[in-house]
């Protein structure tokens, strides 16, 4: 039988941000584009969104922050999966993300990062594309 | 019977159309609903005696002051804070030199939340939304050179309001200024955290019996200020259309009266001290008519639903923000032009308060210069154009009129629809207002993804890469300061104090006795902000965020 296992995506809000207009639109289309979404909610801690990551056997993480708090918490996610073992999960982000910050984020091992005003189609494109269908 | 000239009229715009086609399809407001090409007497219905009146008189429709700007212009209340307490110090003394009449405070992440700065939960976040406040300490440096006796102040702060509220007190009383001489806000809305903003900590009920204690505390030892700032701007920024930020922000007033009635209170007793806040968004009319059809909303509804006796307790008093959702990161300095459009309808809107905001705030915390810009927005429109000389100028306009009717019908069928589900801390739990935001935000994005809404810089007149802006940046070490801060005050208070007012917070939070009063104290024993919600949190429980989308 051949493998239908649709692309498991997590979308998460790390810290104590709550501002989730967009991460929420962004949970939708990625499930009107056909992937399995799995929306945390808010206040969520680096070792919630890497524990809800494992137990729902993701195949990529959105992290969504607009409180200027990116820097310590986007990392941090990424250097926890590592810790797990789970360094295959591609994590990316958007929010309130200074252009200045986000070489430093790459480099920690944020995929991409997606700021205000960009397409919902580039999004979901990037995800089929790095995580496929 | 259409009049032979409005007969030509038709025939003449059919004629243009067929040589000419109309722009769009259909011509909708940002919030979708449809417009008409004109409108004149026979669009709109109204009795002006009743349904519009004259300002400061029942219902209110045309304002809520008798002499509105001709007599005292909006205060400037320009929303601000970041960094260290010296930081924001510094910024507020500057906007007051720069012709600002009013303070408005924006705390960090971590004190909206409860939590202290060098809480695990506050790691990355200190100083980054707001000024870091963990003890009465920062609110003294906040405050340092500001007489509270002169400065009205409101503060954006919900679930931990209470201890803000005392800490605010507590710095007056330093000052040797009364509880009963100060004048402010605390927005104090936790309803609409729950439906919008999203910074609660304890449940709705427990909650709602907190709102109740400061109610009663302030109608009793706090007569100049405003207990609650009933807010539909977050509601409106979290996507809802302008219907539904009237319609919820109304419910949700309607959800404080009654439970200050069941707190034994009489209406007109602490009425008069509900506040609103609405936002300003960029559909121009749409947002006038927001603004009075809420002001007659809630006088009908004082009177009628709640008894109300006294006029203030039916005049709904409101503050504005621009719409922070309608600034685009590309082409920043375009929003100098949103934010003074929609600074405009809100004056012609009748607002008592308003906040600008700055042309960076896409990318981060204004810097001086872009708060100045913001400032002076409001000072331009009050000082050249004319528009605060004569009171409600648009009132009369057939399709002000006729947008204002619709918007109260509108709203009131939301307000009945939330009726009926049992009121509005049903409709939470149900998640009503909640979904509906999260359809009417999708909707808007589906509309700017396929073209259909128009957002200059961003799906039209775009321009590629732009050279980066200079925007306000907290170090890091801002950080480290406030957690050796608070390290310092620690140590140097009476453990012995604090834990004996935290234990009097507690027999409190589990009895019926008023709250107010031990925050008080453990306030000014320099207990910290974590350790007083922590307390609460252990009697309260939390509230998890349901997670719909």
């Amino acid at each position: 039988m051949a493998d239908t296992r649709k692309a498991r995506i997590l979308i998460a809000k790390p810290g104590l941000d709550g501002h989730d207009r967009g991460a929420k639109i962004i949970a939708r289309a990625l499930r009107d584009a056909g992937f399995e979404v799995i929306y945390t909610g808010l206040h969520q801690t680096p070792e919630m969104i890497v524990n809800a990551a494992l137990q729902e056997d993701v195949d990529a993480i959105g992290l969504s922050i607009l409180s200027g708090a990116h820097n310590h918490l986007f990392p941090r996610v990424v250097e926890l999966l590592r810790e797990k073992g789970a360094s295959d999960k591609i994590v990316f982000g958007g929010g309130i993300i200074p252009a200045e910050d986000i070489p430093a984020l790459k480099k920690a091992g944020i995929v991409e990062i997606f700021t205000p005003g960009t397409p919902l189609s580039e999004i979901v494109e990037f995800v089929r594309k790095t995580v496929g269908t | 019977m259409e009049s032979p000239a409005k007969k030509l009229w038709r025939e003449e715009l059919e004629k243009a159309f067929h040589e000419l086609p109309p722009r769009q399809k259909v011509f909708t407001t940002l919030s979708g609903e449809e417009v008409p090409e004109l409108c004149g007497p026979e669009d709109v219905q109204f009795d002006y005696e009743k349904d519009l009146g004259y300002p400061g008189v029942y219902p209110f429709t045309r304002g809520v002051q008798p002499s509105m700007y001709r007599g005292r212009l909006w205060t400037m209340r320009q929303f601000s804070g970041f960094g260290t307490a010296e930081d924001t110090n510094r910024r507020y003394k500057y906007l007051l030199s720069q012709g600002q009449t009013g303070l408005s405070v924006a705390f960090h992440m971590p004190t909206l939340m409860g939590r202290d700065s060098d809480s695990e939960y506050a790691r990355g976040e200190v100083g980054r939304c707001g000024v870091a406040v963990d003890t009465l300490r920062d609110m003294e440096i906040l405050f340092e050179g500001i007489p509270l006796d002169q400065v009205t102040t409101s503060m954006t702060i919900n679930a931990p309001a209470a201890i803000l509220l005392a800490m605010y007190i507590a710095v007056a009383e330093k000052q040797g200024v009364s509880r009963r001489q100060i004048g402010g806000t605390i927005q104090n809305d936790i309803l609409k955290e729950y439906i919008a903003q999203k910074s609660w900590i304890f449940p709705p009920k427990e909650s709602m019996r907190i709102i109740q204690d400061i109610l009663v505390f302030c109608t009793q030892e706090v007569p100049r200020w405003n207990t609650i700032s009933i807010s539909g701007y977050h509601i409106r920024e979290a996507g809802s259309t302008a219907v539904q930020e009237l319609a919820f922000t109304l419910a949700d007033g309607i959800g404080y009266v009654q439970a200050g009635i069941e707190a034994g209170l009489d209406v007109d007793a602490f009425a008069p001290r509900l506040s609103f806040f609405f936002n300003a968004h960029i559909d121009f009319f749409e947002e006038i008519a927001k603004y009075r059809a809420a002001r007659r909303i809630w006088a009908r509804t004082m009177k009628e639903r709640f008894g109300a006796r006294d006029p203030r307790s039916m005049k709904l008093r409101f503050h504005t923000q621009t719409a922070g959702c309608s600034l685009t990161a590309q082409q920043p300095m375009n929003n100098v032009v949103r934010t003074a459009v929609e600074a405009l309808a809100a004056v012609l809107g009748g607002t008592q308060s308003l906040h600008t905001n700055s042309m960076d705030e896409t990318l981060a915390l204004p810097t001086e210069e872009a708060v100045t810009v913001a400032l002076r927005t409001q000072q331009i429109l009050a000082e050249e154009t004319g528009v605060a000389n004569t009171i409600d100028p648009l009132g009369g306009s057939y399709f002000i009129e006729y947008l204002t009717n619709r918007m109260e019908s509108q709203a009131m069928a939301y307000i009945e629809e939330i009726d009926r589900m049992g009121g509005i801390i049903r409709a939470i739990e149900l998640g009503y207002p909640q979904k509906e935001i999260a359809e009417a935000a999708y909707r808007y994005q589906m509309a700017l993804e396929s073209g259909e809404k128009t957002l200059v810089g961003v799906n039209k007149y775009v321009m590629g890469e732009e050279p980066p802006i200079e925007i306000l940046k907290i170090p890091p070490e801002k950080e480290e300061q406030q957690v050796r801060r608070l390290k310092e005050i620690k140590r140097s208070r009476s453990s012995r104090d604090v834990a004996r007012s935290l234990q009097a917070l507690e027999k409190a939070a589990r009895s019926r006795e008023n709250l107010m009063p031990v925050i008080l104290e453990a306030v000014k024993a320099y207990a910290s902000i974590g350790e007083i919600c922590d307390i609460l949190r252990g009697v309260f429980g939390v509230y998890e965020d349901p997670a719909y989308f």
